[in-house]
């Protein structure tokens, strides 16, 4: 019962790097260094960071879109990570995910009906009118009329156009939704939408999310519990109330600092990091964070700290915490 | 004070196969020096436009600008002629752009780009301009400057480009910069970088600031004054404590309820399953605007008048200005 | 529950306004359309658009300069040179559109696999494609008729070989784009094999650039099937060629009878020059940075 729904563990990505004529690998990218979480059944994690941390190679690892280097993903109670792909097919209607951008992820070719009832076609479920009557039905249920079925993907708006991709997600009756910044690309009247939808539809259908997204007011808003990522690696995991309303590490402070409140009276201490984004390829050693740490010691240059339990489900990779 | 930028009734279509569209329609507003004023709006809104009638970099065809008048210290931009619109633009009135990649020269170096910049304007000698260049970029916290402005845009990481852009805006200590979105494809943290930046440069400059987003967010802590952009023409103009105390125009209002709060920190405790507000619908197309209130098919207090009838900006409280029957 | 219905309001313009709007902007491809459709009707209705026929001869009228009954005059064996110019569109237009078909076909699937799968089959297929476009079309068309023979058959073949490289090139990098697009991953994410995906997701995308290309290969086709007749190596009797017009004609008649050599030659030039402009108007036209 209280058994996850989905477990990773130590979950590595490294993307070699090649040069010369034959492609010789020179070293590796660790895209993603080493990452550990659960969700349950109903819940949604929120997954943070900046550009180069990983959160999206994450989210693609976890769906074996593209295959890690190492580490579990256990999908209700099951390991994944290094079965054959016909075994792992069937799984797949356990998992789906919804992208960042609603115009891309539409094939601009394919009338919006039948890109939604093609995970039903590809599984060999129900026939042609029942498959249409079940995409009619997904269709209502994320806000669109079953008459738009006919359509083109560029008739839609962009909002529209993320609920058609909800709607593919949803096709195949899913536990669990991988959503990488699913709303990054809209007006924010129509992020609102779109926010409601899949709320609405979470606590619905029991849906659990892995919600990627670099805009901290939404993953506070949707997200149970949270984890921030740099370079790679965890940094701090924790839920939602106490992550922001208590951070640990000093990137997370910074990065909750660092958002604009649309609130002119307020007066916050602003905790400015310095230096840019660093890239995945070159990382600092010891503590990825400590070029731009106002706390960093001697220990931070040279040892890479641990993900610790420092309170009950908060954990943080600081040495100073 | 006397307002350094004062713009009137601008109004700016483009003539396209699917008609006419009207991106700005009437837009007026003015600002004083060393202010920031943010023209806040979603896509479709027509700040964007708005943005580039004022340097007048809208394409011309298919763009027009059919009315108005741009005035940087009493000078209307409109009126000049296509080489004395060129001698304003960097000495007088500046730009930088949401993406950097695509506003800056990949071919020249970022020193270059400036110093051609000053020459162009100051009419001095390369190596005088080329000193001012690297000063440029220390000015705008580029560590290493002398190395950096040796270096080529794609060298440079994406806040650092920015920053590289606002020292190009900034060389020639114009009056007003226009910032359209300049931050929106920055990550978090750099962001505030900027942000800061371009409020330590504007109080040792002085510089006018018309700053262009859709994140209120960056509103709330950059702006002086908010206009409100909507199927592109003004609906609401406050000064920032007014128009997020109290919004008066639905369309305000319903941005403001939709954002997700970081609720924690304002010290607030936000229930977990409380639904945004949404605003239902979405923008019109401009060309295809309703006759009466642009907004009111998605308004919830719309009634019969707004329908037919379009409503004018009127003073609804000190200070406060709104296009709305209901307001 | 469920969340709000956006209207959605399309504003497409009527047809004829696309129409007159394409007209004016693309004025030059227009005329290019005008040339290539004059061309492809001429083909098509030769029998009913051609005064006479195209094959009989006639010693009395040999030679016979223009004139109303033979408007454009007559060779040598007194056939009409109009009507074998009309008939000889035939010929240039099949030629045309099975080689670029058929090379264009076989050049898609290439391109398509190699961009799709990578790997070791992609490298091979890049390399002999690059070994292929180095020598000139005309030199391989040749060298493949040479050795099997002039005929009509062989002729398209000749054509469309060489086009296979160009075409599975241009596919390739359109493949190598589509292939990260997130439409294909999500087809992934769903369990869908990756055959299916290249089949149904990428390759419908491909089209438009395929499209144009192979309008602007017509004209080069064109060109090489006249030069491989002129060369006595394209099509042979009985089928009228205008490349074969001018190689029975030019050295001999070019001072006595020059409306055997410039006729032929100018249906030629203004075909190509037609599909050149066409082509580079739907090039521009589908550019998706020059919509509105």
């Amino acid at each position: 019962m209280n058994k996850p729904l989905i477990e990773v563990t130590d979950l590595k990505k490294h993307f070699p790097i090649r040069k010369g004529l034959f492609g010789n690998t020179v070293g590796h990218v660790h895209a993603v260094d080493g990452v550990t979480f659960s969700i349950n059944a109903g819940e949604t994690l929120g997954l943070v960071g900046e550009s180069g941390c990983g959160k999206s190679t994450v989210g693609r690892v976890v769906l074996r879109l593209i295959e890690p280097t190492s580490g579990s993903v256990k999908v209700e109670g099951r390991e994944i990570v290094g079965i054959p792909r016909s075994e792992l097919r069937p799984l797949r209607r356990q998992m789906q995910i919804v992208f960042q951008d609603p115009f891309s992820s539409l094939n601009p070719r394919i009338r919006v009906g039948d890109i939604v009832g093609e995970p039903l076609m590809v599984h060999g479920i129900g026939d042609k009118q029942e498959r249409a009557e079940r995409v009619a039905q997904l269709f209502n249920r994320v806000g669109l009329r079953p008459s738009q079925m006919n359509n083109y993907p560029h008739q839609f708006s962009g909002g529209q156009r993320q609920r058609i991709s909800i709607a593919r997600a949803l096709a195949l009756d899913p536990h669990f939704i991988i959503a990488d910044e699913p709303v990054s690309a809209l007006d924010v009247s129509i992020q609102a939408q779109v926010i409601n939808l899949m709320m609405d539809l979470q606590r619905d259908m029991k849906l659990s999310y892995l919600f990627i997204s670099h805009n901290l007011s939404v993953v506070e808003h949707i997200s149970h519990r949270v984890a921030v990522m740099y370079l790679g690696r965890i940094v701090e995991y924790a839920d939602k109330k106490t992550l922001f309303a208590s951070p640990q590490h000093p990137y997370t402070e910074a990065l909750l600092s660092a958002v604009p409140l649309p609130d002119p009276t307020l007066r916050r201490t602003k905790k400015r990091v310095e230096g840019d984004v660093p890239s995945p390829i070159k990382p600092p050693p010891g503590c990825h964070f400590h070029p731009r740490c106002p706390y960093a010691e001697a220990r931070c240059k040279v040892e890479p700290p641990v993900l610790r339990e420092i309170g009950p489900g908060h954990q943080v990779a600081c040495h100073l915490r | 004070m006397a307002p350094v930028l004062e713009v009137s009734g601008l109004s700016t279509v483009f003539h396209t196969r699917r008609g006419l569209v009207r991106a700005v329609q009437d837009v007026s507003f003015t600002v004083n020096a060393g202010e920031t004023l943010a023209i806040v709006g979603e896509s479709g809104c027509g700040k964007t436009i708005t943005a580039l009638s004022l340097l007048r970099l809208v394409p011309m065809p298919p763009g027009e600008i059919t009315s108005g008048s741009v005035k940087v210290d009493g000078t209307d931009l409109l009126k000049l002629s296509d080489s004395e619109m060129r001698e304003m633009r960097g000495s007088k009135i500046a730009m930088i752009f949401q993406e950097p990649m695509t506003a800056l020269n990949p071919l020249l170096t970022v020193g270059k780009q400036i110093q051609e910049m000053v020459v162009l304007h100051d009419k001095c000698s390369q190596e005088v301009a080329r000193k001012r260049a690297v000063e440029m970029l220390h000015h705008v916290r580029i560590p290493e400057p002398e190395r950096r402005s040796r270096e080529y845009p794609h060298q440079l990481s994406g806040g650092m480009r920015q920053r590289a852009m606002i020292a190009m805006a900034l060389a020639c200590r114009p009056k007003v910069l226009v910032a359209d979105e300049p931050t929106t494809a920055l990550d978090v943290t750099i962001q505030a970088q900027i942000l800061d930046l371009i409020g330590d440069l504007q109080r040792e400059f002085g510089t006018a600031v018309v700053l262009i987003t859709h994140d209120l967010g960056v509103v709330a802590e950059t702006a002086k004054r908010v206009c409100v952009m909507y199927a592109g023409r003004k609906v609401e103009e406050a000064p920032v404590e007014e128009i997020f105390g109290r919004p008066l125009h639905p369309y305000m209002q319903g941005l403001m309820n939709s954002i997700p709060r970081v609720g924690s920190a304002r010290g607030l405790d936000v229930a977990p399953d409380e639904r945004l507000q949404e605003i239902s619908g979405i923008v019109p197309p401009l060309n295809d605007l309703p006759p009466g209130c642009a907004f009111e098919p998605r308004c919830t207090r719309a009634d019969a008048r707004c329908k037919t009838q379009r409503p004018e900006l009127a003073m609804k409280a000190p200070d406060h200005i709104a296009a709305c029957w209901q307001a | 529950m469920s969340t709000t219905v956006s209207q959605d309001r399309p504003t497409k313009p009527s047809f004829f306004n696309e129409v007159f709007y394409l007209a004016r902007r693309y004025p030059l491809g227009v005329a290019g359309a005008i040339i290539m459709t004059t061309f492809v009707l001429c083909a098509l209705f030769a029998n009913f658009v051609a005064p006479l026929d195209p094959f009989s001869t006639n010693a009395r009228a040999s030679l016979a300069r223009p004139s109303e009954t033979h408007l454009l005059g007559a060779d040598m064996m007194g056939r009409d040179v109009l009507s074998r110019i009309i008939h000889g569109a035939r010929i240039s237009l099949a030629v045309a559109v099975g080689a670029t078909i058929m090379g264009s076909g076989l050049g898609a699937a290439l391109g398509l696999a190699s961009g799709y799968l990578g790997g070791w089959f992609d490298l091979i297929i890049q390399r002999v494609s690059e070994v292929m476009q180095s020598l000139p079309l005309l030199v391989m068309a040749l060298v493949i008729t040479a050795s099997l023979g002039p005929s009509l058959r062989n002729t398209i073949i000749a054509i469309a070989i060489p086009l296979v490289p160009t075409v599975a090139r241009v596919i390739r990098s359109n493949v190598l784009s589509l292939r990260e697009m997130p439409f294909v991953e999500a087809a992934k994410a769903t369990g869908m094999s990756e055959f299916r995906i290249a089949v149904v997701h990428v390759l419908p995308n491909t089209l438009a650039p395929l499209i144009v290309l192979a309008t602007a290969q017509l004209g080069s086709t064109i060109l090489t099937e006249a030069s491989l007749s002129f060369l006595g190596l394209g099509v042979p009797e009985p089928y009228p060629s205008w490349g074969r017009m001018l190689s029975e004609s030019a050295a001999e008649y070019v001072r006595t009878a020059p409306w055997l050599v410039i006729f032929p030659g100018l249906a030629i030039s203004l075909v190509v020059f037609g599909s050149n402009l066409m082509g580079d108007a739907l090039r521009d036209a589908l550019d998706p940075r020059q919509r509105d």
